[in-house]
C-alpha cells in the first residue's frame, strides 16, 4: 500500500490538471483572444496569472493552449498504442521475416533521434494539430510496437495461452482477449511514457515555432514569448511552464506507480 | 570444533521457525551429512552457521561456537575475519554462484586478498597450487578464463578450490552436486573425500538426497520442518532407520541405488 | 577481429540508408530551389538555366550519388541562403554544439554516478528517498523551460551571465557561457541515470555471486565497489550512449533557448528558409554521430563483458 503513494499522487495532480484543462474547454475567465486589458499586468486578483503584452489574460490563454497540448498527446497515444500493438502482436506472436524486417526498420529509425525525424515528418507534413499529432503518433510507434512484441512473444511460451490453443481458441482471440488484459500493466506504463513524450515534443516543437500559427494558445509558442519579456513580465513564464511541468509529472508518477505495483 | 546448540531461527514474514532447535557437533576432520527435503530448514541452518543470513530479517536464539567464538553474537567486522578464513562455502549453482565478469583467478584469490597481506605474485601462486589440487588440467589456463568458457563441473572444482584457499577449518557444502550430471557428482563427491583426508579439513554436506550423503560422510543428521529427527553413524541410519521420515528419504532412492 | 569488422560494415550500410532517406525527405520538402534563388519575377529561361546549373533537373538517384561522392570528398554543396560552402558553415556552428554537449555529458557523469551509488548504497535512507522524488519531479521540468528559469535567475535577476550575449572567440571565450544551457539540459538525463544505476545496482545486489563474495568475509561496499558496479556497466553504458545522441539533437531546442550560434540554431533556420543543402547534411551528421555512439557503445559493452564476444564465435 506504502508503495502506491505514487500512484495516488498521480492520480491526483493529473485529476486536477485534467480538470482544470476540461474547464478551459467550457470556460475561461476571459475570451483566450481579447487584447482589451491593459498590457503585462502582473498577477492579480482579476488576472491571476497576468496579461501578456497584447494584453490578453495568461490564465485563459494557459488553460485553452493546455488543453490543445493535451488533445494531441492524446492523439499521438491513440495512433501509437493501436497501430504498435497491432505491429508489436503480429511480429511478436507470428515471428519471422516479417518481424525480422519491421524490427530491422525500427532500429533504423531509432538511430534518428526522436526531435529530427519529427523536424523533418512537420516540415513534409505541414503545420496544424492533425498533423503534429500523426508526426508524434509515428515516432512513439516503434519504441511501442518493440515493447509489445516482447511481451506477447513471452506471452507464446506461457501455459495459459497454450491452454487457450489447445481449446481452439482463434489466434485474434488469443491475442487480444487472453494474452492483452495479462500485458496491460506494462503497457500502460510504456503508454505514460509516450504521453510525456508527447507532451514534451509538442512543447518543444511549438517552442521552436515549428507546426503552429502565432495566434494559436499553444503552452510552447507561449513560453518562447514570454523569453522576450522575461524581465518585465517572469509570471508569464512561471506559469506556462508550470502546467507543462504539472502534467507531465502527474502523468509520470502513475507510471513509475503503476510499475512499482507489478513488482 | 564446529557446535551448534539450541539454534533458532525465524524468519520475521513467517509464521513457524525455520529452525526449531537443533544440537549437532562437527568434529575436527569428520564430515557430517545433514539431509532434508527442500522447506526442512538444512539451508537455513547452514546459511546461519555460515554467517550469511541477514540478521535484520530473522530472530536468533542459541549459540553457534566456531573455534570457541559464537557466530551468533559477533560484531559483523570480526565475523568477516571468520568467514572465508575460517570457514569455507561452496554453493549449490556453480555458474551463478560466481562473478561472470571476473576472471576465474581473482576469484580463486578472493579470500586472500581479503584475509592476508600476501603480494600479488604469492596470491597467484596460491591460486594455482588449489586449482592444482582439486584436479583442474592445465590451470595456467583456467585461472585466465571467464565463468561462462568452463563446464558446470569445473566451476565447481574452482568453488571448492576459492574455498579451500585459505585452508578453513570447516568447508560448508549447500547440495555441491545437485546442479551436475551424475558422473561429475561421483568425481567431486571422491575429491571432497581426499581433500577431508589430506588436509583433515571438517565438512558439512548439505543435501536432499541421502545416497549423496552416505558416499562421504561418517554422521548425518535428518532434518524436517526444522527439527531434526535423528542423527546417528551413517551405517547405522541408513540401514536402520529409527524415524519413519527416515525411512521414507531411504525408500525414496531408487532401488538399484541401493546395491 | 572478425566481429569489429562486420559491425563497421553494418554502420556503413545504415549510415548509407539514413543519409539516403535523409536525402528523399528533403527533396520532397524543399520545392523548387530555382525559384526561391531568383525570385518569382526571374525568366522561365533563367530558372532552367539555373536549375540545370545546381542538376536539379537530375532523377533523385542521381543527385543522391552525385551529393555522396561530394561528400565524401568533404563537399556538402553550397547554402542557398548564405552563398557560402555548406562544409565552411557546419564547421563554424560545430564549436559551440560539440563543447554544448561534452560539457553537458560531463556533468552527467560527474553527478549522476555518485549519486546513483549512494542511493543504492543507502537505499530506503533520506538520501535515497529524497533523490527518488527529486528525481521525479526533475524529469517531469522540459530542458527548454529549465533554460527559462536559468535565464531569468541567474541572468537577469544574479547577473551571472547575460542571455543572448553569446561570447565572439574560441571554445575558451564561451565554455563560462554553455554551463547554463549545459546544466539544463543534463538534468532530466542525470535523474534518468540515477535512477537506472540505483535500480540496476540493487538489482545486482540480489545475485548469487554477491553471496559468494560474502562467504569470503568481503564486505558490503567493497562487494559494491569490485563486483557489483562493474556488472551494471553494460546497461549503463548503452544508456549513456543513448544520452549522447539526445544531447546531440536536444541542442536544437536548447540553443534557441540560449542563442547559442550551434549547429541546432542553423539546422533550424536552415529548414525555416528551405536551404536545403544545411539542412540535409546537418541531419545527416548529427544521425552519423548517433550511429557512431551506438557503435562505440556496442563496442565498449563487449570489452566489458567477455560473455558478449564468445556469442559471436571464437571461444578461446
Amino acid at each position: 500500500m506504502k508503495k502506491n503513494t505514487f500512484l495516488r499522487v498521480g492520480l491526483v495532480l493529473t485529476a486536477l490538471v485534467v480538470g482544470f484543462i476540461a474547464l478551459g474547454l467550457v470556460w475561461t475567465p476571459y475570451a483566450p483572444n481579447a487584447m482589451d486589458f491593459s498590457r503585462l499586468l502582473p498577477p492579480s486578483l482579476a488576472h491571476p496569472m497576468g496579461t501578456d503584452k497584447f494584453g490578453r489574460d495568461i490564465l485563459s490563454r494557459v488553460m485553452v493552449g493546455a488543453g490543445d497540448t493535451l488533445l494531441i498527446a492524446l492523439g499521438t497515444v491513440v495512433i501509437g498504442t493501436v497501430v504498435g500493438t497491432l505491429v508489436g502482436a503480429l511480429t511478436g506472436w507470428y515471428g519471422g521475416w516479417v518481424d525480422e524486417l519491421l524490427m530491422r526498420l525500427n532500429d533504423a529509425l531509432a538511430s534518428f533521434p526522436s526531435i529530427l525525424i519529427l523536424l523533418v515528418l512537420v516540415s513534409l507534413l505541414g503545420g496544424g494539430q492533425e498533423h503534429m499529432m500523426l508526426a508524434l503518433g509515428i515516432v512513439f510507434i516503434p519504441s511501442y510496437a518493440r515493447i509489445v512484441r516482447s511481451e506477447f512473444a513471452r506471452a507464446r511460451t506461457q501455459n495459459y495461452v497454450r491452454m487457450a490453443e489447445l481449446m481452439g481458441a482463434s489466434t485474434a482471440r488469443i491475442l487480444f482477449v487472453h494474452i492483452l488484459p495479462n500485458i496491460w500493466h506494462t503497457l500502460l506504463s510504456a503508454i505514460t511514457i509516450g504521453f510525456n513524450n508527447a507532451v514534451l515534443a509538442e512543447a518543444a516543437m511549438s517552442y521552436l515555432s515549428i507546426g503552429v500559427s502565432p495566434d494559436e494558445a499553444s503552452l510552447g509558442y507561449m513560453l518562447s514569448e514570454s523569453q522576450s519579456i522575461l524581465g518585465s513580465a517572469p509570471w508569464y513564464a512561471l506559469g506556462t511552464g508550470l502546467i507543462i511541468v504539472l502534467l507531465i509529472l502527474g502523468v509520470s508518477l502513475i507510471g513509475e506507480g503503476l510499475q512499482r505495483g507489478e513488482n | 570444533m564446529v557446535e551448534i546448540r539450541d539454534l533458532h531461527v525465524r524468519f520475521h514474514d513467517a509464521s513457524r521457525e525455520a529452525v526449531a532447535g537443533i544440537d549437532l557437533t562437527i568434529h575436527d576432520g569428520e564430515i557430517v551429512g545433514l539431509v532434508g527435503e527442500s522447506g526442512s530448514g538444512k539451508t537455513v541452518t547452514a546459511m546461519t552457521l555460515s554467517g550469511l543470513i541477514e540478521r535484520k530479517k530473522v530472530s536468533l536464539s542459541g549459540e553457534v561456537l566456531v573455534g570457541g567464538r559464537d557466530i551468533l553474537r559477533l560484531p559483523r567486522t570480526e565475523l568477516r575475519t571468520i568467514q572465508g578464513r575460517e570457514i569455507g562455502v561452496v554453493f549449490q549453482e556453480p555458474m551463478s554462484a560466481m562473478d561472470p565478469l571476473m576472471r576465474i583467478g581473482a576469484q580463486v584469490e578472493e579470500a586472500l586478498a581479503v584475509h592476508t597481506q600476501l603480494t600479488k605474485e604469492q596470491r597467484r601462486a596460491r591460486a594455482l597450487e588449489v586449482l592444482r589440487d582439486v584436479d583442474l588440467p592445465a590451470p595456467e589456463e583456467i585461472y585466465r578464463k571467464y565463468p561462462h568458457e568452463c563446464s558446470g563441473g569445473q566451476l565447481q572444482r574452482v568453488m571448492i578450490a576459492a574455498a579451500i584457499v585459505t585452508d578453513p577449518h570447516l568447508l560448508l557444502l549447500d547440495e555441491p552436486t545437485t546442479a551436475l550430471d551424475v558422473t561429475v557428482q561421483a568425481q567431486i563427491l571422491a575429491l571432497l573425500r581426499r581433500l577431508n583426508q589430506e588436509r583433515g579439513i571438517s565438512m558439512l554436506l548439505i543435501s536432499h538426497n541421502l545416497q549423496v550423503v552416505r558416499r562421504i560422510c561418517s554422521r548425518v543428521a535428518v532434518m524436517q520442518r526444522g527439527k531434526i529427527v535423528e542423527k546417528g553413524e551413517m551405517e547405522r541410519v541408513f540401514t536402520a532407520p529409527q524415524h519413519p521420515y527416515t525411512a521414507k528419504l531411504i525408500n525414496a532412492i531408487p532401488h538399484r541405488a541401493q546395491r | 577481429m572478425r566481429y569489429t569488422a562486420k559491425k563497421l560494415a553494418t554502420m556503413l550500410l545504415t549510415m548509407v540508408i539514413v543519409s539516403l532517406l535523409t536525402f528523399v525527405a528533403f527533396s520532397l520538402l524543399s520545392g523548387d530551389a530555382a525559384t526561391r534563388l531568383l525570385g518569382t519575377e526571374a525568366t522561365p529561361e533563367k530558372l532552367e538555366a539555373l536549375r540545370r546549373a545546381l542538376g536539379l533537373n537530375d532523377p533523385l538517384l542521381v543527385r543522391y550519388a552525385r551529393w555522396l561522392l561530394g561528400a565524401l570528398h568533404g563537399d556538402l554543396g553550397v547554402s542557398y541562403q548564405y552563398s557560402q560552402s555548406v562544409s565552411a558553415l557546419i564547421g563554424q556552428r560545430l564549436g559551440p554544439t560539440l563543447t554544448l554537449t561534452a560539457l553537458s555529458f560531463v556533468l552527467i557523469l560527474l553527478v549522476s554516478i555518485p549519486l546513483g551509488v549512494m542511493s543504492a548504497k543507502y537505499a530506503g535512507g533520506w538520501l535515497d528517498r529524497t533523490l527518488t522524488v527529486l528525481n521525479q519531479v526533475v524529469m517531469a521540468v522540459p530542458p527548454f523551460f529549465t533554460g527559462i528559469l536559468f535565464t531569468y535567475l541567474f541572468g537577469l535577476v544574479l547577473h551571472w551571465f547575460i542571455a543572448g550575449a553569446f561570447p565572439i572567440g574560441g571554445p575558451s571565450h564561451y565554455l563560462g557561457y554553455l554551463f547554463f544551457p549545459a546544466l539544463a539540459v543534463a538534468l532530466p538525463r542525470i535523474a534518468m541515470t540515477v535512477k537506472l544505476l540505483r535500480t540496476s545496482i540493487l538489482d545486482e545486489a540480489q545475485r548469487d555471486y554477491v553471496r559468494t563474495s560474502m562467504s569470503r568475509g568481503r564486505s558490503r561496499s567493497g562487494i559494491l565497489y569490485r563486483h557489483v558496479l562493474k556488472n551494471t556497466l553494460v546497461p549503463l553504458v548503452t544508456f549513456l550512449a543513448m544520452t549522447v545522441a539526445d544531447l546531440l539533437a536536444g541542442s536544437v531546442v536548447i540553443e534557441q533557448v540560449f542563442a547559442v550560434p550551434g549547429l541546432g540554431r542553423l539546422l533550424l533556420s536552415s529548414i525555416a528558409n528551405r536551404d536545403e543543402p544545411v539542412a540535409r547534411a546537418i541531419v545527416v551528421l548529427l544521425a552519423f554521430a548517433v550511429i557512431l555512439c551506438n557503435l562505440l557503445a556496442d563496442l565498449l559493452a563487449r570489452r566489458i563483458d567477455p560473455r558478449l564476444t564468445s556469442g559471436a564465435g571464437g571461444a578461446a
